[in-house]
Order: C-alpha cells, then sequence, then structure tokens
C-alpha cells in the first residue's frame, strides 16, 4: 500500500516524507550523486579506457572545464528531480490544501511556500522539470531532425538544390523564431504537441546550416569518393559516412538549443499560450505568480530560478563541449 | 561594395513575399471556415456570403493570397475583436514598440561593449571575473522573469519607478520613466551575450602580431586598444549583435505582456489569444518587416566598419 500513499493523500495534501519510497529514493540519490562526483573527480579510475579512445580523450578535456562537471552534476540533479518527481516531492503538484487555500510563506512545511491555492511550489517546480526537459528535449528533437535532414541534402546534392534550400530556410528565418511559434500556436492552438511542434520547426537555420558546412567538408574526403566509386548509395553515403562525422558538432549544437528550447517554451506558457494550466509547467507558474508578485514573490521567484538554473547548466555544459569536441565549425 | 548594398536590398523582395506567404499558409491551416470565424457570434448566411465576397475566401489560394496582401496594405481588412482596421491597430501601437526596442538596443551596446573591452584589457581582474560571471548567468535568464524582478525590486520593494504602462512618448519624463525598466529587462540578454562576445573577440585580436608592431613603436596603449584592437573587434561584434535580434524581437513580446506595453508584440498575443487571424497576420508581419529591415541595416554596417571585405 505504500506505493499509493501519494495518491491517496493527494486531496489533503498531509506529509509524506516518512513513507518508504521517499526514504528509498533519497537513498538512491545520495548514491547517484556519490557515483557522479567519483565519476568526475576520480578521473584515474577510468585508466582502463583504451588509450586514442575518443570517448576519453573528450572525457580528459572535458574534465579540465569546472563549470562543465558542474553542470553536469546539477543536469543530472535535475533528470533525477524531473524522472522521480512522484517519489521525492513532498506533495501532489495539483493537491489543494483546503484547510489553507491561500498562499503561504516558505516554511518548515512548504519549503518554497504555497500559491494561491495552497499548491505545494516545491512539488510543482519538481514537476516542472519533467515538462521542461521533456518538452525541450523533444522540440529539438524535431528542430535537429529537420534541420539536418535539410543541410544533408543541401550540402551534398549541391548546386540548385542548395541554393533553393538555404535561401527558403532564410526565408524562413525571416521571421524571429518565437513570432514564428506564436503565429503556429495561433493556428494549431495551445497544448503540449502543439509547442513542441513550433518550437521544433522554428529556428532550423542553426541546424542546417552546421550541417551543410560539415558536409561540404567531408564529400572531398577520399573515403567518401571511396565508397562512391564501389557503388554506395547516396543514402548510406550521408547516414554511414557524413552524418557521424559530424555528430560531435551537432551534440554540442542540441545542447545549447535544448537551452533555447526550454526558454521559449517557459516564455510562451508564460504568455498563457504554451502548456495550459493546471499542468506544473514553470513558465505557468510564473505567469500566476506575476498576479501575485506583490503579496506572494516566492511563486514567481522559485520556477524562475528553475528556469535559470537548468538552462544555465545546458549552456555551460555545450561550452564545456565545444571546448572538449573542438569542432570548429560552430564558430 | 554599391553593388553590394543594392543586391541586399534587391533581396527584401523575395523575403517580403517569402514572409507573407508563410503568414498566409499558416492562417490558412486554421481548421473551419474563415468567414464564419471572422464573423463569430453575428453569423449569418448572407453576412458570410459578403465576407467571401469581399475577402476572396472562394477564390483559388494565390488569388486569395494577393487580395490578402492588398487589402492588408490598403487597410480593407479587419480585425475580428477589434472592428477596426488591422493597419490603423497596429500603426497606433507601433510607436511604443518602436522606442523600446531602440531604448534597449542602445542600453545593450552602450553597457555591454565597454564592459566586454575593459574585461579583456584588463583580463582576469576582479571586474572582468565579476562581469562575466553575470554575463553566463545573464544569457541564461528569461527576459520575462528579468522583467519581474526588475518590478518587484524598483517597484515594490523601492517604490523609484512605475511597475507597468505607457507614460507618454519617450521625450517627456513620465515616458522615460516608463521605459527605463523595460527596455533594461529587454536588452539584459544582449548586454550578457554582447560583452562575452566582445571580450573573447578583443583578447583574441590583441594576440595578433600588428598589436605587438604597434607597441614596440611606441603607440600609446589607449590608442592601441581602440584604433587597432577595437575597431578589429568590432566585425565579430556585430555578427553577434544582428545574431541577436531574433531572441530581441521575441523577448519584446514577452516583456511587452510583463510591463503591459501597448506595443505590436502584446498585440500580436492578444490577437493569438482571441483567435483573431487577420490581426495575427498583420501585427507578425510588421514585426518581421521590422526585424528584417534592422538585420539589413545591422548587415550594411559591416560595408562601412571593413571596407576591405569584398562581395562578390
Amino acid at each position: 500500500m505504500q506505493l499509493y500513499i501519494n495518491y491517496k493523500n493527494w486531496i489533503i495534501g498531509d506529509k509524506i516524507w516518512s513513507s518508504l519510497e521517499v526514504q528509498v529514493s533519497s537513498i538512491t540519490s545520495v548514491i547517484i550523486i556519490l557515483a557522479l562526483l567519483i565519476l568526475i573527480f576520480k578521473k584515474d579510475l577510468f585508466s582502463s579506457f583504451k588509450e586514442n579512445d575518443l570517448f576519453q580523450k573528450t572525457w580528459k578535456e572535458f574534465n579540465k572545464s569546472l563549470g562543465g562537471k558542474i553542470a553536469l552534476i546539477v543536469l543530472a540533479l535535475i533528470f533525477y528531480s524531473a524522472f522521480m518527481a512522484p517519489f521525492i516531492s513532498p506533495y501532489s503538484p495539483n493537491a489543494i490544501d483546503y484547510s489553507n487555500m491561500n498562499y503561504t510563506a516558505p516554511s518548515s512545511v512548504h519549503w518554497f511556500g504555497t500559491d494561491d491555492f495552497g499548491r505545494d511550489i516545491f512539488s510543482r517546480v519538481l514537476y516542472g522539470a519533467r515538462i521542461a526537459l521533456g518538452v525541450g528535449f523533444a522540440a529539438v528533437l524535431v528542430n535537429a531532425s529537420l534541420g539536418v535532414t535539410l543541410g544533408l541534402i543541401a550540402g551534398y546534392y549541391g548546386g540548385k538544390a542548395d541554393m533553393i534550400i538555404m535561401r527558403l530556410i532564410e526565408i524562413w528565418n525571416s521571421i524571429p523564431f518565437i513570432l514564428l511559434a506564436l503565429a503556429i500556436i495561433s493556428a494549431l492552438g495551445k497544448g503540449m504537441i502543439n509547442i513542441i511542434i513550433a518550437v521544433g520547426v522554428t529556428g532550423l537555420i542553426n541546424f542546417s546550416r552546421l550541417t551543410r558546412s560539415i558536409v561540404l567538408q567531408i564529400k572531398e574526403k577520399e573515403y567518401v569518393l571511396a565508397a562512391r566509386a564501389i557503388g554506395s548509395s547516396d543514402f548510406r553515403i550521408l547516414f554511414k559516412h557524413v552524418l557521424p562525422n559530424s555528430i560531435s558538432s551537432l551534440i554540442v549544437l542540441a545542447t545549447l538549443r535544448i537551452g533555447i528550447s526550454i526558454l521559449v517554451v517557459a516564455g510562451l506558457s508564460f504568455l498563457g499560450l504554451g502548456i495550459q494550466p493546471p499542468t506544473s509547467a514553470w513558465g505557468t507558474m510564473l505567469n500566476r505568480g506575476q498576479e501575485y508578485l506583490i503579496q506572494a514573490p516566492w511563486m514567481s521567484i522559485f520556477p524562475g530560478l528553475a528556469i535559470i538554473i537548468t538552462v544555465l547548466s545546458f549552456n555551460m555544459l555545450g561550452d564545456a563541449l565545444r571546448d572538449a569536441l573542438d569542432p570548429r565549425q560552430l564558430d | 561594395m554599391f553593388a553590394y548594398i543594392i543586391k541586399r536590398l534587391l533581396w527584401l523582395i523575395p523575403v517580403l513575399i517569402g514572409v507573407s506567404l508563410i503568414l498566409f499558409v499558416i492562417m490558412e491551416m486554421v481548421p473551419g471556415d474563415p468567414a464564419s470565424i471572422m464573423l463569430g457570434t453575428n453569423i449569418t448566411p448572407e453576412a458570410v456570403e459578403a465576407l467571401n465576397e469581399k475577402f476572396g475566401f472562394n477564390e483559388p489560394f494565390h488569388i486569395r493570397y494577393f487580395l490578402m496582401l492588398k487589402n492588408f496594405i490598403t487597410g480593407e481588412l479587419d480585425s475580428i475583436y477589434y472592428n477596426d482596421q488591422v493597419l490603423n491597430i497596429i500603426s497606433r501601437r507601433l510607436t511604443a514598440t518602436i522606442e523600446l526596442g531602440i531604448l534597449s538596443l542602445l542600453i545593450a551596446v552602450l553597457v555591454a561593449i565597454p564592459t566586454g573591452v575593459i574585461a579583456a584589457v584588463k583580463k582576469n581582474s576582479i571586474f572582468d571575473l565579476i562581469s562575466m560571471f553575470i554575463a553566463t548567468i545573464g544569457i541564461s535568464v528569461p527576459a520575462f522573469f528579468t522583467g519581474i524582478i526588475f518590478i518587484y525590486i524598483f517597484s515594490v520593494y523601492i517604490p523609484i519607478l512605475p511597475s507597468s504602462g505607457y507614460g507618454g512618448r519617450i521625450w517627456t519624463l513620465s515616458g522615460l520613466r516608463h521605459l527605463i525598466l523595460p527596455s533594461f529587462a529587454l536588452s539584459t540578454v544582449m548586454i550578457a551575450s554582447t560583452s562575452r562576445l566582445t571580450r573573447s573577440a578583443m583578447l583574441d585580436i590583441m594576440k595578433e602580431d600588428y598589436l605587438v608592431t604597434a607597441r614596440s613603436k611606441g603607440v600609446a596603449e589607449k590608442k592601441i586598444i581602440l584604433k587597432h584592437a577595437f575597431r578589429n573587434a568590432l566585425i565579430p561584434i556585430i555578427t553577434n549583435i544582428g545574431n541577436q535580434l531574433a531572441m530581441m524581437f521575441g523577448g519584446a513580446i514577452l516583456i511587452e505582456s510583463v510591463f503591459a506595453w501597448p506595443g505590436v508584440g502584446r498585440l500580436a498575443v492578444k490577437a493569438v489569444e482571441y483567435r483573431d487571424q487577420p490581426l495575427v497576420f498583420g501585427s507578425i508581419l510588421i514585426l518581421s518587416i521590422l526585424y528584417v529591415t534592422v538585420n539589413l541595416l545591422v548587415d550594411l554596417l559591416y560595408v562601412f566598419i571593413n571596407p576591405r571585405i569584398s562581395y562578390k
């Protein structure tokens, strides 16, 4: 019965710190943090890796940047809280405290205080991490797959195809991407899937330009010529030879784009056009928080800090990865 | 150089046609019959027929597109929610947006570039470390959150500036006071990224041989930094400002909403909320035209800053 205790208490919103799964999850969280610390600061444990292994080389470079390491730990914690939100959050995110249906300041009972419905902000911020990461990743996935495909075609076939695709993307990019997302939402309607589509199809130019420039460099390499000489299809050359060689640059760009996507999604949700209440997304919480800024500033501060910390970590991780992988094409 | 400017100006034509076409196609994607959506609750078969006639909804796609553009430009396109011409509604709010944009851009450039230059010249000093630390965080802060924090600090905690609204034109005292918080909030992201980039561009250039030469000739340090290093660093700095403009235009709609600023950005958000498709089309088109124009000006700046670049 222990497992269901969260849901049993969701109306009353009782504190459930003592329950079994909370203890289990706090122990696992400590183990995960310790493992990460060992992984990052005791790198000699990794000497069993092959020398000259690309992964190890990258890791060695990555280890030099303190910012990257901190970002990795913070992101691991954010991922952990997103995955384990039902177990580590002290209350259900939508549990309304009927005994106290008003905002209360942060206290030992409600760490981040409660909002105007008496919902626990700490729990809502934890659940918000799920939405932010989920929507951010999905949007970047859509964005990357479209952008990379267009970039591959433009770079590989060159000539007219290249010119037409790149010009069209340039025109597509002439609408500032938040405005384009706004226009798409106005046509498709609000909601999570639509916001993923809207953010996913805007700003294609970053991925396609990067992919195109890499393809142009790789296209003339001997092994691509050799592959073509033995009769490999274009598809095989693109996905077996060209794409694997561009993956490190793409990872760096994707990491940086996740931060931007989270910002844009939060912005649209803040405008009331993104993720709809009562889902606890950070932008939605800020939207509500601004109305109560004078009486209950904690309603704005905590979700805002969550956005900043998450985006900052992705940006710092991206910078550190860029230094480690050294894909010069990005600059 | 002249040919390049002409070429860039001519490129505006396909861009503007493309942008309006994209927005038109997005509008066409709205499910349902456009005439009945426009009429809302006052729907009668005659009214639907009249609107179909007026906007040519029964015509083929390309004619509908040209009619829409023509109606927009001549001002005959009506908003659904406001009962007024789209062009009128937008032009009443355009000044507020332009004031906000120009002041933010000005603040961004005036704060970011000196900060970056000083940070580069005094590398690893306290100023460098602190300003770059703030800049790193600044990139990750959503503009609307900066706005909320500014309101909390400067109008709630220490009530010295108005928290929202429009106070009049920029040259009046009240107008300027209302403009300070939103324009600073909007410029934060650009300040953060431009100062970081200015610093790294300056550091890159200060390693160059010609600066060593200048120094060994006995040129004053001030002159070396401003005349030799800074002029060459300007090119990546301007590229970055151009890249950040899209983020700034997007940020403007958020900042306008936070500060209840009566600009086109807030209008666009309201139009999306009310599902007022003609107004969505008009406001986003106008903002995109502004963006494209500013971007073009930034691009043309290259020609004046660096005449060495030869354009094919």
